[in-house]
């Protein structure tokens, strides 16, 4: 064989693509799933911290900045790896899909709450004293005066992080998870030839590719620097 | 309690394994210092070529970028590591590192640059061009310094990300620091290991974030 035959053989090779296409297929639908559940989840926690910090009770907000440093300076990879195969042994025992979720769910959660506080101390302080003095609530200057303009100011940089973490879910194949990432190594083993993994790289295009390039038109559309 | 103190954070076991793990953590550092710098000039580069201008150049950098923001890094170097030997390439583990990084972390940082270099006033290059500066001296001296100055943030927000990235060599088996730890818990059957990497890892990289929280409160001209 010749050295083209021999890489289009061992990457592209479509009888075993038609073979393995199954697999790869299911492991997007985990990838998919496991993504929506990690952004709900994840951008609401942030946002109900962010929340939380505007009552301004010491206690509570210094628990606040501790967990959103410690989730950021952690490597999700070590979060999913305590959580995975350390929780266990403290006698509680969370699935491949549990742990990855929830690592991811508490990163974009801590990254979420510092770019949606961020948004409310933005929005100027004579605007929370105009709205309180025109007789709302606290909750609801927070809801009608202040967010809307503070969610409007994070949509960017909160876009282009829930595009980073859920790439972090291909991070679950290292637990097992049945994703794309791991579907397509284990048939690559399995068949012993490559064409899977491009089978794979390509899947993470299909999804990711048009997110990149929604989150560059988010950049210039709402544009958060002045 | 005490089960957790014998599972978590058992001393004999910490005893064991540190030196282990220091040098898993020499490594992390090593391999940090490695493709930080390769990722910095590949950003630049591309960051460079963008302001030359040319609509085809463009065209291809936009590709090249968003290509590998789309792309898992871990999809990636699994990719390179585990693809090369069908094509009879016998890739040291680093090297498929540094290849997976360099494309990954290229493209970010080439998007941080390329932010920077657009934030200064057209009017610089044309003031710095009509003195006589060349187009190369007026990117050296008049737009780097201050582009850079205006996305220092964003610059080590990306490096911070990608020193968390380098647990990703621990799928290939490179002795850093997660893979270290992950081989001392599988000899003592014991969460400790795990543990004590990540405290080495806040150790390291929660002055960055308490350093980034700081930087873009006051770019934001927040007292708080």
């Amino acid at each position: 064989m010749s050295g083209w035959d021999r890489f289009v053989f061992s990457f592209f090779n479509l009888e075993v693509a038609r073979q393995y296409l199954p697999a790869i297929l299911d492991g997007m639908l985990v990838t998919i799933g496991l993504a929506l559940v990690i952004i709900a989840a994840g951008v609401l926690l942030g946002l109900l911290l962010a929340v939380l910090r505007t009552f301004a009770y010491r206690l509570i907000n210094l628990l606040i900045i501790v967990f959103a440093d410690v989730m950021r300076a952690l490597p999700p990879l070590v979060l999913i790896i305590l959580l995975y195969f350390a929780l266990p042994l403290a006698g509680m025992s969370l699935g491949a899909f549990a742990s990855t979720w929830l690592a991811l769910t508490l990163v974009l959660a801590a990254f979420a709450e510092e770019i949606f506080w961020a948004g409310i101390l933005a929005v100027p302080r004579g605007q929370w004293e105009a709205a309180r003095s025109t007789g709302l609530g606290r909750l609801q200057t927070l809801q009608d005066v202040v967010l809307p303009q503070a969610v409007r100011m994070t949509v960017p940089p909160l876009t282009n992080r829930v595009i980073a973490i859920t790439k972090g879910t291909a991070l679950g194949s290292v637990v097992a998870l049945s994703e794309i990432l791991n579907q397509a190594s284990s048939s690559a083993s399995l068949a012993g030839n490559a064409t899977p993994l491009t089978m794979g790289a390509l899947a993470y295009l299909v999804l990711f590719l048009p997110v990149v390039i929604f989150g560059r038109w988010v950049e210039t559309r709402f544009s958060w620097k002045k | 309690m005490d089960d957790l103190i014998l599972n978590f954070f058992n001393p004999a076991i910490i005893e064991r394994v540190w030196p282990f793990l220091l040098q898993g953590f020499y490594m992390t550092l090593m391999l940090s210092a490695l493709v930080i710098p390769l990722g910095l000039a590949g950003g630049l580069l591309i960051a460079m070529l963008h302001s030359l201008g040319l609509r085809w150049l463009n065209w291809l950098l936009i590709a090249y970028v968003d290509l590998f923001r789309a792309l898992p890094p871990l999809v990636l170097l699994i990719f390179i590591y585990f693809g090369a030997p069908f094509l009879d390439l016998d890739l040291p583990k680093l090297l498929a590192v540094a290849i997976g990084f360099l494309l990954n972390t290229s493209s970010y940082y080439g998007e941080v640059f390329r932010a920077g270099i657009e934030s200064i006033p057209a009017g610089q290059a044309a003031a710095a061009r009509s003195t006589g500066l060349t187009r190369w001296q007026t990117m050296q001296s008049v737009i780097l310094p201050q582009a850079i100055r205006n996305v220092l943030p964003d610059l080590i927000s990306n490096t911070l990300e990608v020193i968390k990235l380098t647990t990703l060599a621990s799928v290939v088996a490179l002795p850093e620091l997660l893979n270290n730890a992950r081989q001392a818990q599988a000899l003592t059957y014991n969460a400790t290991p795990i543990v004590l990497a990540a405290l080495f890892y806040l150790a390291l990289l929660w002055p960055i974030v308490r350093l980034l929280s700081r930087m873009e409160h006051k770019s934001l001209g927040l007292k708080r």
